[in-house]
């Protein structure tokens, strides 16, 4: 190892680290603020050093990482995720009976995990992260020890994972049978000179597409989905639906591109069908949910429906539209989960939708960062949402993918019913909820998120140009 | 930078109405009539103060926007464009002082509301580039969602949801449509840009052109609306409070005609051609369905709405007629149907104010009791129906002389609608102001404010019925633009095809099947301003049946 390999291996090394501290910060003084000081700052941390490394990319260490600026971004969206799920738990996570501290170690470890995924460039790696990843989202499912539910989400994760890593693992045994290599950078080398995909291989991307399909919540491996958002905390629904998407869709995009998948007549019908699929179902399904959480499950695998148009596109634009449709979406998501989050206390989950009714004329602010959310979701303009469906849209158009671009649209409209119904929930001027007293970190990332969805919807030029200047594949 | 003030003006006010509100009732009516008074004073100045002039556009302004894509903050006022936003800012007005009494809860939230709406449509009606159209089309939805859904009547969840549906699925049809024509202009000449200028005379071939119509339609059809796509339209004015009902009906429906005139014509010059019998066809079927079920209906607002689908069908017989003269009767029948139908609103919702009924069977006789209100409604039903000397009349006739030059039956068919307006228009005087008491109400006239209101609507629809003419000449320019480009187009692209809807509107001269220079000649355009001044005496102008 170089001094360069662990310049540019800062902020894992930082996300890396902070768990241990913690741990020992733990044994000699449980203190919950400072804990939760240390982690925020520590997530901050991590996120600046990236841009120390920037003038030193693109960087492989051999045969693992592959550090490049595309790496980066993902990682920076990955990071400030984490940090805005951090944010947001403070509340949720302190009313706890027992310990809670250890919240913010398992959170590190799931975030180093899907770190890793970003720069993974081997089968080892991503592996690797993936597992990392999703055990320490058992432990984070299952966080609320004394509720049913809870339990009943980490295990449905914990089986259902289990065998989607089996799947996954499968694959990439295959494939390595057939061409005797894990580094993406040779099998793209292999496959080129094959000519052609022979059957193993052919299967083997189809095992690891199962394995893949089920970390996104696609149809149809979707079924944990709704289940576990609404059996997981809502900050960790939120840390699911953003952190553990966004890194699984960073390492699928760059396999799939290095591999030129859409390329390929049998996969290009394969995703085609998945998409269309989890478009329909996500938002037939989500349609008649009295629980938004389950419905926010539901319109998330919807999402990733629209999102991985993308993975057919074949072009770096395609690749950047995503970029900006995840980081939407991150915030959208963020905001949604953040408010049933800042809502909920520990006797009461605000999950229903009766339990929003009335919100703006008791508490304006946050039920205005709600309906943003929602009609970012339902890509309404003046949101973040509009801008990134209107960026899928073109580049799907651009490439030819009317079906598509033809269903999304279908689908948009389909969307619109239910988020409206939570919308006329919370303007209705009949309600008795009770509220409870929100907390500073709360009310800042809640205007952190607001303003950022209403920033990206009204003038996003600056930040389209950042990606079609730095990301590419 | 006068066209950017004007929208940022109501946003502003819209902003400072929601947060004046929380501590004060007053404030936000006054600060929104304020916004809205500047804006129309800023207008009406301008139009005094600028000369006439032969540019297409009074004023342009172009800003980058989203570059990445081609999307830039283009803004330009055409005389079409200026009449619809005094239109605009005149009822906005009336909408605030019409709410003064009606919306007592949630004050400042219902002000921004209006004037964000407001400000979505100033924006409709001003953009020249068409994601910036889009944006300020799905901007005037969400707020009037909220208008319906929390000030609205008993259905006002129903209503408001299938409102948003109708238009936003339609809304994205035409998106579709938008993408799809910037990446057929972007192919063809390798200049990706959503500028309507730019956009304008995009070659592609007709059945793609065709499609991509459809897509715009499917928005501008919705929101007018036409028969079998007019359903959210009764539920939505009925449900709407006054204020709500009054945009939707004055301002929200025009939009659709808007961009029949601005949109549709000019981009898709043969393509429309083509749809034209349809397009007729579907203004008759709705001049006359809107009528029958307007009749049949016994809840005053939502006979007042079918009224709505009734008149908005001369307007798209007029736009589908393609000549100057159905399109200054289809302008003035925007505003006339503006002003006449928005004051049947306000009337139906004074009503409603004093016996909280809508039903007309509980009516009768009310004329005793009201007498002001009686003579108000016996005005805008005359204007309804199109009673000479009001303008509804004017934009009618106009029109059906219009359609009569491009389809005789279809121009036929529509006049029986003027016998069916008369039947639905007496219907509401007969049963509402004169007739038997059916119930006995204890009700006082209109308050003093009131009459404010109603003599204004009453002296706009007289001005219009009387004179005119300034109206058709601030507008004529921008028709005949419209008209010179589609025809400009439709001739070059179809020469003298025996089909050509616009044959007799050319000059007697050889025709010549051969280089597209002769085509020219013969018809001469744009810049040449004597071939203009040929080309406008070839046409009907209103002087000429004069």
């Amino acid at each position: 190892m170089t001094y360069k390999d662990f310049l540019c291996l800062t902020p894992f090394l930082i996300i890396a680290t902070a768990p241990v501290v913690i741990m020992i910060v733990i044994s000699l003084l449980r203190n919950y603020n400072v804990v939760y000081g240390f982690s925020v700052l520590s997530l901050i941390a991590a996120f600046i050093s990236i841009f120390f490394i920037l003038p030193s990319v693109p960087h492989t260490i051999e045969p693992l990482f592959i550090i490049d600026v595309y790496s980066l971004f993902f990682l920076g969206i990955i990071i400030i995720s984490a940090l805005l799920v951090a944010l947001l738990s403070y509340d949720y996570i302190k009313q706890l009976e027992g310990v809670r501290e250890e919240y913010y170690i398992v959170l590190f470890t799931s975030t180093l995990g899907a770190a890793l995924l970003a720069v993974a460039n081997h089968f080892v790696l991503f592996f690797l992260g993936i597992e990392t990843l999703s055990i320490s989202l058992y432990i984070l499912i299952a966080f609320q020890r004394s509720k049913s539910n809870s339990i009943e989400a980490g295990i449905k994760y914990l089986i259902l994972a289990s065998v989607s890593s089996a799947f996954l693992l499968f694959g990439m045994a295959l494939i390595y049978t057939a061409l005797g290599t894990m580094h993406f950078t040779e099998i793209v080398t292999a496959i080129a000179a094959a000519g052609q995909l022979s059957p193993l291989v052919l299967s083997g991307f189809g095992m690891m597409m199962v394995g893949i399909g089920f970390k996104l919540a696609l149809v149809p491996f979707h079924m944990w989905t709704p289940d576990v958002y609404q059996g997981a905390p809502a900050p960790v629904s939120a840390y699911v639906a953003t952190v553990s998407k966004g890194a699984v869709m960073a390492i699928l995009i760059r396999f799939f591109f290095n591999l030129h998948g859409f390329d390929n007549h049998y996969l290009f019908i394969a995703i085609s069908g998945i998409a269309i699929l989890s478009m329909f179902v996500g938002n037939i399904l989500a349609i008649r949910q009295k629980n938004i959480k389950r419905l926010l499950g539901y319109s998330s695998i919807a999402n990733m429906g629209y999102l991985i148009i993308i993975l057919l596109t074949g072009s770096n634009r395609g690749i950047q539209a995503s970029i900006f449709y995840l980081i939407s979406y991150i915030f959208t998501t963020v905001g949604a989960f953040g408010v049933i989050t800042l809502l909920s206390t520990n006797e009461h989950e605000a999950e229903k939708i009766e339990d929003f009714k009335g919100l703006f004329w008791k508490r304006p602010w946050i039920a205005i960062v709600f309906t943003l959310s929602l009609l970012s979701l339902a890509g309404i303009p003046l949101t973040a949402g509009f801008i990134a469906k209107f960026y899928v849209i073109f580049e799907g158009m651009k490439a030819g993918l009317m079906v598509l671009i033809i269903s999304l649209i279908i689908n948009s409209v389909i969307g619109l019913y239910y988020y409206l119904r939570i919308i006329t929930a919370l303007f209705s001027t009949t309600s008795d909820i009770k509220l409870p007293e929100l907390s500073l970190s709360g009310n800042i990332t809640l205007a952190i998120v607001g303003i950022s969805i209403l920033v990206l919807g009204v003038y996003p030029g600056w930040l389209i140009d950042i990606i079609v200047k730095y990301v590419s594949l | 930078m006068i066209l950017i003030y004007l929208i940022v003006i109501l946003l502003a006010g819209a902003f400072l109405a929601w947060i004046t509100g929380k501590r004060n009732s007053a404030l936000p009516r006054i600060i929104s009539l304020v916004a809205l008074l500047s804006d129309l004073i800023i207008i009406i100045i301008y139009v005094l103060q600028s000369t006439p002039s032969d540019k297409d556009w009074l004023i342009d302004i172009k800003l980058e926007w989203i570059p990445q894509f081609g999307i830039s903050l283009h803004l330009a006022l055409d005389g079409l464009s200026l009449v619809m936003l005094i239109l605009t800012f005149f009822l906005g007005i009336i909408s605030v002082i019409i709410s003064w009494k009606e919306i007592g809860s949630k004050v400042g939230f219902f002000h921004f509301n209006l004037l964000l709406i407001l400000a979505g449509i100033t924006g409709v009606f001003l953009s020249l580039d068409l994601f910036l159209f889009y944006f300020f089309w799905e901007l005037m939805l969400v707020p009037m969602y909220f208008l319906i859904g929390i000030w609205g009547h008993e259905n006002r969840t129903a209503a408001s949801n299938k409102f948003f549906l109708y238009t936003q699925a339609s809304g994205l049809l035409m998106f579709i449509a938008i993408i799809t024509l910037y990446f057929i202009h972007g192919r063809s000449t390798g200049l990706y840009t959503f500028d309507y200028l730019q956009l304008l005379g995009t070659e592609m071939p007709s059945s793609t052109a065709f499609l991509i119509m459809l897509g715009f339609l499917a928005a501008f059809l919705v929101k007018l609306p036409v028969v079998p796509l007019h359903n959210w339209l009764p539920d939505a004015h009925t449900e709407a409070p006054t204020a709500g009902s009054l945009i939707l009906a004055a301002l929200l429906l025009k939009t659709g005609a808007y961009g029949l005139l601005r949109f549709i014509v000019p981009l898709f010059p043969s393509a429309s051609v083509s749809f034209a019998p349809f397009g007729m066809l579907l203004g008759v079927i709705g001049i006359l369905y809107g009528a029958k079920l307007a009749f049949a209906q016994t809840d005053l607002k939502r006979l007042v709405a079918y009224t709505s689908v009734s008149h908005m069908g001369f307007v798209i017989l007029g736009v589908f007629s393609f000549n100057e003269i159905a399109y200054q009767g289809v302008v003035i029948q925007m505003i006339a149907h503006g002003i006449s139908t928005g004051a049947l609103f306000i009337l139906v919702g004074q009503l409603y104010e004093r016996i909280h009924t809508r039903d007309i069977t509980k009516m009768g006789g009310l004329w005793e009791k009201a007498p002001v209100m009686g003579a108000i409604g016996l005005v805008f039903s005359m204007a309804s129906l199109g009673l000479p000397g009001l303008g509804n009349f004017i934009a009618e006739l106009l029109i059906l002389i219009g359609a009569f030059k491009a389809n005789i039956l279809m121009s036929c068919l529509a006049s029986l609608g003027l016998i069916a307006a008369t039947i639905y228009s007496l219907r509401i005087v007969q049963k509402v102001f004169l007739g038997n008491k059916n119930t006995d109400w204890k009700m006082n006239d209109l308050t003093l404010r009131e009459k404010a209101i109603s003599a204004s609507l009453v002296i706009a629809i007289l001005w219009l019925g009387l004179f005119p003419q300034p109206v058709l000449n601030t507008a004529k320019p921008a028709l005949l633009k419209t008209l010179l480009k589609q025809k400009e187009i439709t001739f070059q692209n179809s020469a003298y095809n025996s089909g050509d809807p616009f044959l007799f509107l050319l000059p007697p001269s050889q025709p010549s099947p051969t280089g597209e220079g002769v085509v020219q000649n013969l018809f001469p355009l744009g810049g040449n301003k004597k071939g203009g001044k040929n080309h406008e005496d070839e046409i009907f102008s209103l002087s000429n049946i004069r």
